[in-house]
């Protein structure tokens, strides 16, 4: 913890006080976060935060990625990933395709399978019913955390059935959490800048509200660093935050830097470090009441990954294999990870490594599991 | 930790830390405070919220070398596929790019060749210095020490005739880690410890300033790494001639050593530490060629002052598959945007009227 002269010297020895009380921060409090020049204080607030809520322990996952399409009607500009039918850089996995990918990884011991794609044109509802199942039958210990609201809400559509029914249905057919993409910011002005055809931000809180209702747990994401001013950020937050205070199903926040390499946006140049940093921090600060923060290595790349952990962060998501989505956009970062090496990337920035499964409970391996290395394309081992 | 805080406070004031006063802050501080009690030191000794950089080209005149430092992705045997000495055509089209880029200076090295003699450097520094108006930082000690014992000459002589010919200063490359421990396990082959600061010393008494470096997070363990900032500041105190020091973390892919590349915060760490302990050094650079710009840019927050260089050429580090590229624009937003102000500077240090001042 740096010196209480430090907050004075900012003006933020009320802030400091109330992060000491546990006080809820408002917006203009999180505005102030984002104008001080001291990057560090910021983030040393953060960390006295983090640490009260897990002390030493940074969370991992040992996962597996499928996009099972990246055909989609809603053409974001902001995105890499989506492609019309017809593109050569557009592919669609059948059932089959997508339990084989299960069955490739059928020795490595997974915890959770994370599936999100397109809103793919003419899929039907049943073909999303039957890879739940299909996955649950291979591996019924797996979790599966599949489908962003935007794609529930599409599905609802084409099928013709409200929201709530997509997601019992789901849940019938072995979906245990929704992954919280597709928020973006919630702000109108910038969804109908970045992404008209998309499911809209009152939408995607109603959504993920009926979601917790029936019992599924979510996280939540931002994308940022594209169009929207810092106070865009703070209302997104603070929308979070009101519902969790209704239902808290939130897990974790996941706060995503835009990538702007083949996007539609061209004049936007990527976040840097000290912004990536700086949003960690004020996002813990503000979801008084979410549990985890994540720093997603795909986006920040490993190395500011490990450094966000005292930035606010907790979890340092997964092992991931064939990540798509992020590395269509530019990203930099590795392809995989495996878990000695997130082990050791934890270790070294001080903190104590701790595997988790989805809902962030502890998994606990016996004997050679604990050491086993993930051999995965992108390794570097 | 209370005992860290201790050291901190008295480093912040200015005061000189001892060894195990640096071993006690590298191994317990806190991090906030170590990054905090380093951006003190260095607003001590640049009050201007000024973050420097250098417009220059790496030009590796060969990657010919008989070393075979274990570390090393870079060279390759004579007789090597891939072998190579730049022609003066070569050398003279990297130099015009280099001047219509706004660069001020070229970054010359290359490797032990095992049959060049000293005059083929003195004839390129004279060639270049014939047609261009550049500064020429060239030569990192291990090659001075190679040329001198190629031509059976001492090194001073090698100095003055590279400077007559036409060498403005020495970058700091190839000191590694400076203790014969770690040097006779990664490079076996190349100058000892000694002899690369014997170097340094000739050079700052012939008058000519030189840069320094460390190549940390291979086999050495993390008192050695302290070892080497006392010897920089032991011969700084005497001499007054590193301009500047820059530490970077080694890069193993490629290299004939197994081990994951240093992380992040142990770079951050390790930065902090050296502006603290080099009391007598007025500039310390953030490494984006190794650590990514991301973490650079927050290495302006942990002691450094200088962003180093645009590299328009770079080989050694990318031949260790680490490619990370910035234009100067991009470098001058990182620097705007973690509170700073960009300004071009040259190997001296010296501000120059900005080639690249009004973004486009």
């Amino acid at each position: 913890m740096l010196d209480v002269k430090l907050y004075n010297e900012w003006g933020l020895e009320d802030i400091l006080g109330k992060i000491e009380a546990g006080r809820r921060l408002t917006i203009e409090d999180g505005e102030r976060l984002f104008a001080c020049p001291d990057v560090l204080a910021v983030g040393a607030l953060a960390h006295r935060v983090r640490r009260g809520m897990h002390g030493d322990a940074a969370y991992y996952v040992v996962n597996q990625h499928i996009n099972y399409s990246n055909l989609c009607v809603n053409g974001c500009r902001f995105c890499a990933f989506g492609r019309k039918k017809g593109d050569p850089l557009a592919f669609e996995l059948s059932l089959e395709d997508i339990l084989n990918k299960v069955r490739a990884r059928s020795q490595d011991p997974i915890t959770e399978v994370h599936m999100v794609g397109g809103c793919h044109p003419t899929l039907p509802f049943g073909f999303y019913e039957e890879a739940l199942r299909g996955i649950k039958a291979l591996r019924p210990e797996l979790r599966i955390k599949a489908f962003t609201a935007v794609e529930i809400a599409h599905f609802a559509k084409l099928e013709g059935i409200s929201t709530i029914e997509v997601l019992e249905r789901l849940k019938k057919a072995g979906l245990d959490m929704l992954p919280g993409g597709g928020a973006e910011v919630f702000s109108p002005r910038v969804r109908s800048l970045l992404c008209p055809e998309k499911l809209s931000g009152e939408g995607w809180l109603d959504i993920t509200r009926q979601a917790h209702e029936l019992g599924i747990r979510t996280n939540a994401t931002m994308l940022y660093g594209h169009m929207e001013t810092e106070r865009e950020r703070l209302e997104h937050l603070d929308a979070l935050r009101r519902l969790q205070d209704e239902t808290g199903g939130l897990v974790c926040f996941i706060p995503l830097p835009f990538q702007p390499a083949n996007t539609g946006i061209r004049d936007v140049r990527p976040t840097t470090g000290v912004e990536d940093l700086r949003t960690m921090a004020v996002s813990r600060l503000m979801l008084d009441n979410v549990p985890h923060i994540k720093a997603y290595w795909v986006m920040l790349t490993v190395k500011l990954a490990q450094v966000a952990l005292y930035f606010g962060a907790d979890d340092f998501d997964g092992t991931v294999v064939e990540e798509k989505i992020g590395h269509m956009a530019g990203a930099e970062s590795e392809q995989a990870l495996t878990r000695s090496e997130l082990e050791r990337v934890i270790r070294e920035g001080g903190f104590r490594p701790v595997e988790r499964d989805c809902f962030f409970e502890e998994v606990g391996r016996g004997g050679n599991d604990k050491t086993a290395v993930l051999t995965t394309k992108g390794t570097k081992e | 930790m209370m005992e860290a805080e201790r050291i901190l406070r008295k480093a912040a004031r200015g005061e000189r830390l001892g060894m195990d006063e640096a071993a006690t802050l590298y191994a317990e501080a806190d991090f906030f405070s170590l990054g905090q009690a380093a951006h003190s030191v260095r607003l001590g000794k640049h009050p201007d919220p000024v973050v420097t950089y250098v417009v220059d080209r790496n030009i590796n005149y060969s990657n010919i070398c008989v070393c075979g430092c274990r570390f090393c992705a870079f060279f390759r045997a004579p007789d090597q596929e891939g072998s190579y000495v730049l022609t003066r055509e070569e050398l003279t089209r990297k130099i015009e790019e280099t001047l219509e880029l706004g660069g001020t200076q070229i970054l010359m090295q290359g490797g032990h060749h095992p049959t060049l003699p000293l005059s083929f450097y003195e004839d390129i520094l004279r060639f270049i210095k014939d047609r261009f108006p550049i500064h020429i930082h060239a030569f990192s000690p291990p090659e001075i020490v190679h040329f001198a014992g190629l031509g059976g000459l001492d090194v001073g002589t090698v100095i003055a005739r590279l400077r007559a010919a036409g060498l403005d200063s020495i970058p700091g490359g190839g000191a590694e880690i400076l203790v014969d421990s770690v040097r006779k396990a990664v490079s076996p082959n190349k100058c000892s410890a000694a002899q690369w600061l014997e170097v340094m010393e000739e050079a700052h008494r012939q008058g000519m300033h030189t840069t320094a470096t460390m190549m940390f997070g291979h086999e050495e363990e993390p008192h050695h790494r302290l070892e080497h900032l006392m010897a920089l500041r032991e011969l700084q105190d005497r001499t007054g001639g590193f301009t500047a020091f820059i530490p970077w973390a080694f890069q193993p892919a490629n290299t004939a050593i197994r081990r994951p590349p240093e992380t992040a915060v142990s770079y951050l760490r390790l930065l902090a530490v050296s502006r603290l302990v080099l009391d007598n050094f007025d500039n310390v650079q953030a490494s984006w060629v190794t650590m990514g710009p991301k973490v650079a840019q927050l290495a302006l927050r942990f002691g450094a002052n200088d962003f180093g260089s645009t590299m328009i050429e770079e080989n050694v580090v990318a031949a260790a598959g680490v490619h990370f590229r910035l234009s100067v624009w991009e470098i001058r937003r990182i620097i705007e945007s973690a509170g700073f102000k960009p300004r071009q500077r040259t190997m001296a240090y010296q501000l120059v009227e900005d080639s690249y001042r009004d973004n486009p």
